[in-house]
C-alpha cells in the first residue's frame, strides 16, 4: 500500500515535470522543471531497490549535468524566443497523440515474462545494492567500464577543443 | 506491490514527454535537455526490468547510461557555444548550415 503510494506521486511528479521542462518559456524555468524530474526519477530508483543508483543520479545528473546546463544558460543569456515552439508543432502532436496512446495500450497489455536472474531482491539486501554493483561491474563488466572511462576521456578532449577560444587558437597558430 | 507494466507506462510516458520536446522546441538548450528526459524514461526501463527479474545487469546498463549522457551533456554545450559565438542564437531553425 505505501509503495503504490510513493509510486503515485513519484510517477504522477515526474511526468508533470516532464511536461513542463518541454512546454515552459523560460529557458532556466526549464532547468529548475528538469531537476525536479530528475529527483522524482531517483526517487523510482530507490523503489526498485537500487539506492547506488539513486545516489548516481542525484550526484551525477542532478548535481553535475544539470549545473552545467544551468552554467551554459547563464552565460549565453538568452533572450526569450516570442515563439517558442516549432511552427508546425499542431502536426507534430496531432499524430502524437493517439499514437502514444495505442503504445501504451499494447504496453499495458504485455504479461513481460522472462527468465529470472541470479540477483533476487533479497540477495542484493543481504551485502547491499552497491556491493552487488562493485561485485558485477568489476567481474562481468569490466569491458564496458573500460569502454566508458575512455569515451569519457574523449569527450572531455572534445568539449575543451570546440570550446577552446578562436584568440587562443590563432596565438597557437602564430607560434608554429 | 506495483506491477511492472505500471514502470513501463510511466518510462514510456516520459520518453515520448522527451521525443515531442525534441521535435517542437525550437531552442537548442531545451531540445537537449529533452535528450535527458529521453535517457531517463530509458533508465528507469532498464532498473525496473533489473528489479522485477532479478537480474543485476539492467542496473549496470543504466549506469554506464548515465556516464554516457554526461559525455554528451559536455560535448553537446560545447557545440552550443561554439554556434552561439558565431551566430548568436541557439534557435535550431536558424543553424542551418550544413542542410543541403
Amino acid at each position: 500500500m505505501m509503495m503504490s503510494v510513493f509510486f503515485a506521486y513519484f510517477a504522477l511528479m515526474s511526468i508533470v515535470a516532464a511536461a513542463l521542462t518541454v512546454s515552459l518559456r523560460h529557458p532556466v524555468h526549464c532547468g529548475l522543471a528538469l531537476l525536479t524530474l530528475l529527483l522524482h526519477v531517483s526517487g523510482l530508483f530507490v523503489l526498485l531497490n537500487a539506492e547506488f543508483l539513486w545516489a548516481v543520479q542525484v550526484i551525477v545528473y542532478a548535481g553535475a549535468i544539470l549545473v552545467l546546463y544551468l552554467f551554459v544558460l547563464m552565460l549565453l543569456n538568452l533572450k526569450t524566443d516570442e515563439r517558442y515552439f516549432h511552427s508546425s508543432y499542431p502536426y507534430v502532436i496531432g499524430p502524437a497523440a493517439p499514437g502514444s496512446l495505442y503504445v501504451l495500450y499494447l504496453l499495458l497489455q504485455s504479461p513481460f515474462e522472462g527468465a529470472k536472474g541470479d540477483a533476487p531482491a533479497s540477495a542484493i539486501l543481504e551485502g547491499g545494492d552497491t556491493y552487488a554493483v562493485g561485485i558485477k561491474m568489476f567481474s562481468d563488466y569490466i569491458l564496458q567500464f573500460e569502454i566508458v572511462g575512455i569515451f569519457l576521456l574523449g569527450a572531455i578532449i572534445g568539449a575543451i577543443v570546440l570550446a577552446k577560444t578562436p584568440k587562443a587558437m590563432e596565438d597557437a597558430g602564430g607560434n608554429r | 506491490m506495483v506491477p511492472l507494466s505500471a514502470y513501463v507506462a510511466v518510462s514510456a510516458i516520459l520518453f515520448m514527454t522527451g521525443l515531442l520536446g525534441v521535435l517542437i522546441r525550437r531552442n537548442f538548450i531545451i531540445v537537449l535537455m529533452s535528450v535527458e528526459i529521453m535517457m531517463n524514461a530509458a533508465n528507469i526501463n532498464l532498473v525496473a526490468f533489473s528489479h522485477y527479474l532479478e537480474s543485476m545487469s539492467g542496473q549496470l546498463v543504466a549506469l554506464f547510461n548515465i556516464a554516457i549522457a554526461a559525455g554528451e551533456a559536455a560535448v553537446g554545450l560545447a557545440i552550443i557555444v561554439v554556434v552561439f559565438r558565431g551566430k548568436i542564437s541557439t534557435n535550431v531553425d536558424e543553424i542551418n548550415l550544413l542542410k543541403w
